[in-house]
């Protein structure tokens, strides 16, 4: 086995990849995304996104924020050689809904709201609120693991290089075009 | 951070090893082993340990009160005295023109100036009470998973170095590598052509 910290950034790209992978789905093949979660009814980008340029040993950040901010200029950093480094997502399944942000260098959800649960009056209702919680905080990392899951396994056959890559190429330009 | 606060951060370990068992026995020994100690009315500046999810700030162990359900649920404390620096260098002052005051001198060796400072800030120490922050862990041991509810970099060291302490067991820490690696099953001459993967390129600028 490698060792953690090497591992750790020599493929730190894959996370990046993965959540630039994503966006692209999300934006032009949504049908797919139910493979993770029958029960999906959607997963959007949220009020976040982080690109990262790394060119001639410079590292140039482009952040978007806002409920209701327009996205071109992320496509825009992608079609400069940016790769999306974090990213705020809305995943919508059966009536609930999910809040939180991923990150592409470890995969850690960071500000993660769940669906509303019941409130907690004493030290009984503990255990059921946490094993509540614990149901809804699994819901969210299987749909990460399962994305990554799909990634990785793309990734690694020759459909990434053949079909994958250019289509994601000719989305970035056709964002250019429009 | 509580695990049932409204917004919560996740990192996510696998976790490596065989547990001695009884395993509860092992798990209940190991914690109350590294139980967090006040360091409150003590010159350190800083301690970390365990403490009960339910009750953090009177850590207690008893009767498996750290297992709900499948899960084993508890908490790292990490706690620090944080001396302003404005303060220490009052104190340091005040005790330098004693000393000078002393020896008649009109300078002090660094040896000395060293010394006066480790004693102001020891005394300091005893005197300030120390910030707890907590956070929680759920551990599924079916699952070999462990789920510890904080980002920070500082936090997370002390979590793999404290659980390796207590249980003898080797967190392995979940980022995009390790996840393809470990957690999908993927097949040997898929893992190992993980290991060759270079970075793509999706734009030709």
């Amino acid at each position: 086995m490698l060792d953690v910290a090497v591992s750790y950034n020599r493929y730190k790209f894959l996370g990046d990849e993965f959540l630039t992978w994503l966006w692209f789905v999300m934006e032009k093949q949504p049908e797919a995304l139910r493979e993770t979660d029958p029960e999906l009814k959607s997963l959007d980008v949220g009020n976040r996104i982080v690109l990262e340029n790394h060119r001639n040993h410079t590292k140039e950040s482009i952040t978007i924020k806002g409920d209701q901010a327009g996205l071109e200029e992320g496509t825009l950093a992608l079609w400069k050689g940016a790769l999306v480094t974090e990213l705020n997502l809305v995943y919508k399944s059966g009536s609930h809904e999910w809040r939180f942000s991923v990150k592409g260098e470890n995969l850690h959800l960071s500000g993660l709201k769940t669906p509303q649960t019941g409130p907690v009056e004493n030290k009984e209702d503990m255990e059921g609120a946490v094993l509540e919680k614990v149901f809804l905080y699994e819901k969210a990392l299987a749909l990460i693991y399962n994305l990554y899951n799909l990634f990785i396994r793309l990734r690694l056959a020759p459909k990434w290089k053949n079909e994958v890559v250019p289509q994601i190429k000719n989305w970035i330009l056709s964002q250019q075009s429009n | 951070m509580s695990l049932l606060s409204s917004s919560v951060s996740i990192t996510c370990y696998k976790v490596s090893g065989e547990i001695q068992k009884p395993v509860l026995d092992t798990i209940y020994s190991g914690l109350a082993r590294h139980t967090i100690q006040s360091i409150d009315d003590e010159p350190m500046e800083k301690t970390i340990g365990w403490t009960s999810f339910k009750n953090p700030y009177l850590p207690d162990f008893e009767g498996s009160s750290f297992v709900i359900g499948p899960y084993l649920v508890f908490s790292l404390r990490l706690d620090k005295k944080t001396i302003p620096a404005n303060v220490i260098r009052k104190n340091v002052a005040v005790e330098t023109a004693k000393q000078l005051n002393r020896s008649g001198r009109n300078y002090l060796s660094t040896n000395e100036k060293k010394t006066i400072k480790d004693q102001v800030t020891a005394s300091l120490s005893r005197r300030i009470p120390a910030t707890p922050n907590v956070y929680d862990l759920i551990w599924n041991m079916e699952g070999s998973r462990l789920w510890f509810f904080s980002n920070l970099k500082t936090a997370n060291e002390a979590l793999e170095t404290m659980f390796l302490k207590s249980f003898n067991l080797t967190l392995i820490h979940l980022f995009p590598f390790t996840i393809a690696d470990q957690v999908l099953g993927l097949s040997d001459p898929d893992r190992d052509r993980l290991v060759q993967l270079e970075p793509t390129k999706f734009s030709e600028a």
